[in-house]
């Protein structure tokens, strides 16, 4: 139990980033020439609060994989002789069911969003470009080639599906594994979350599409 | 018949049942054909019927779990159509009919599979990880005196219920059968909420949740992911708010009891 409760805190801190990943991609909208975002990745790549939050942000992706993965284990050892009929469609939805494959789904998808976005940023690879005066290193043009390619804009649209699911149940999950739940508030919790879990990864899959057909 | 349904037509079945000799031996879905079923008839009072057959061929009969028929001790268990206690929301196998199947239906009966629950043979498992989770903490230590008098302990009629409704709780492992990571956190949760929501049980709510919980990973029950497939399958209706209860009785012992290890 001990286990479910750091998913818990891991899952809904991962949700936190989101929403401040998500406020500072808005900055890709601007009809600037990616000066703006060029300047706020340059922010987020200097900054020592930022710097340590990154190492937190880390501990909390690892965490949260390490004993998902520590939990499927102990789940499948639950049942090692499957039934051969199961109707689970009857009593509880494909998503908190399949919690494992979307976070797999997702987690592949970070692998390819951090190679072609955070590595180059962070470890250099990046063209040069100059605002007002100063050199910044181009992520914008980055994140424009990339949205051109459409089994790369595919991928990230897909990857936003299934997190939108993972969040549908894993929101809400988060607070009943803590123990959060009373009847005045719970109903308040699950609708926040379902409508939390569909505008945050609309928000994300919008971008790639933006980039695609309006650029 | 007395009571029946005049109109009702005798059902022909398949049924495919889990045939295991025992713990040791490995067990497979063996057909069987029934013929005559009653829609009148209790899903258990058709195995009977079955068994009867298979007496007079001398074959082994099916061995079930069942006690009082009436829906009230939990004794039995079946996963039928890939449900635990069959088709029916809100009902114990004893109490599933037979007018819920269809003529010429092929139904697939197997054992609860979990490895807390071992097989003992057919459709009978081992439940006593349960007794062993109820040993670990899911009482009240009484101590000999006077008898209190009844109203001497004011409870709300809103707690009472509440203690009442998770005391219904049967201990048939429905939870378990129909838990994906075969859990018992409702059961487990339904004795624990029981006490713990009760001044007699309050003394010992701490040791009590962390001596269960404890038992219910030794016994390799899997972890909740917060289905719901649990109360969803409850023959009695146990709900899902009695697992944040426990998680509520976990958290506040694990940071504040004298138990350090």
């Amino acid at each position: 139990m001990g286990r479910k409760i750091i998913m818990s805190i891991t899952g809904l801190f991962l949700c936190s980033f989101l929403v401040v990943h998500l406020i500072g991609n808005l900055q890709l909208f601007n009809d600037d020439g990616g000066a703006a975002f060029n300047l706020y990745s340059y922010f987020m790549a200097n900054n020592i609060v930022i710097r340590i939050m990154e190492i937190v942000l880390l501990l909390g992706f690892l965490f949260h994989i390490y004993d998902a993965i520590v939990l499927v284990r102990k789940n499948k050892a639950a049942r090692p002789i499957q039934y051969a009929e199961v109707r689970p469609q009857e009593n509880s939805t494909w998503s908190s069911r399949n919690m494992g494959l979307l976070g797999t789904v997702i987690l592949v998808f970070l692998i390819i969003h951090l190679w072609n976005f955070f590595v180059p940023a962070r470890f250099g690879g990046l063209e040069g470009v100059v605002i007002e005066g100063a050199e910044y290193e181009n992520l914008y043009i980055r994140v424009v080639e990339s949205f051109q390619i459409w089994w790369y804009v595919l991928i990230y649209v897909l990857a936003m599906v299934a997190l939108a699911y993972h969040l549908i149940h894993g929101f809400q999950s988060g607070f009943q594994t803590l123990g959060l739940d009373h009847k005045k508030y719970t109903p308040f919790i699950q609708m926040f979350g379902y409508a939390f879990s569909v505008i945050v990864c609309l928000g994300f899959a919008i971008i790639p599409l933006y980039f695609f057909f309006l650029y | 018949m007395a009571g029946s349904n005049p109109n009702a037509k005798p059902m022909n079945l398949t049924l495919k049942v889990w045939r295991q000799k025992n713990r040791d031996t490995a067990g497979q879905l063996v057909s069987y054909p029934v013929k005559n079923v009653s829609p009148d008839m209790s899903f258990l009072e058709m195995l009977d019927v079955l068994n009867d057959d298979l007496e007079i061929r001398n074959e082994e009969p099916i061995a079930f779990d069942h006690d009082c028929r009436e829906g009230i001790c939990g004794a039995c268990s079946l996963f039928i159509n890939g449900r635990a206690h069959g088709p029916e929301r809100g009902t114990t196998t004893c109490q599933l009919h037979m007018r819920h199947f269809k003529d010429g239906d092929t139904i697939t009966i197997e054992p609860w599979r979990a490895a807390a629950f071992p097989v003992h043979k057919d459709l009978v498992v081992d439940r006593s990880a349960f007794d062993r989770i109820q040993q670990a903490g899911g009482y009240i230590s009484v101590n000999t005196g006077g008898v209190p008098d009844a109203n001497e302990i004011p409870i709300p009629k809103t707690v009472a219920d509440k203690a009442f409704d998770a005391a219904t709780c049967i201990q048939c492992g429905a939870c378990v059968a129909a838990c994906k990571n075969a859990s018992a956190m409702l059961f487990v949760s339904a004795k624990v909420s029981q006490l713990a929501l009760l001044p007699q049980g309050k003394t010992e709510r701490k040791t009590r949740v962390e001596n269960m919980v404890a038992q219910m990973d030794i016994e390799g029950f899997g972890a909740c992911t917060n289905t719901g497939a649990c109360a969803a399958e409850c023959p009695v209706g146990i709900s899902l708010e009695n697992i944040n209860k426990l998680r509520r009785e976990f958290i506040v012992a694990k940071a504040t009891s004298e138990n350090v290890a």
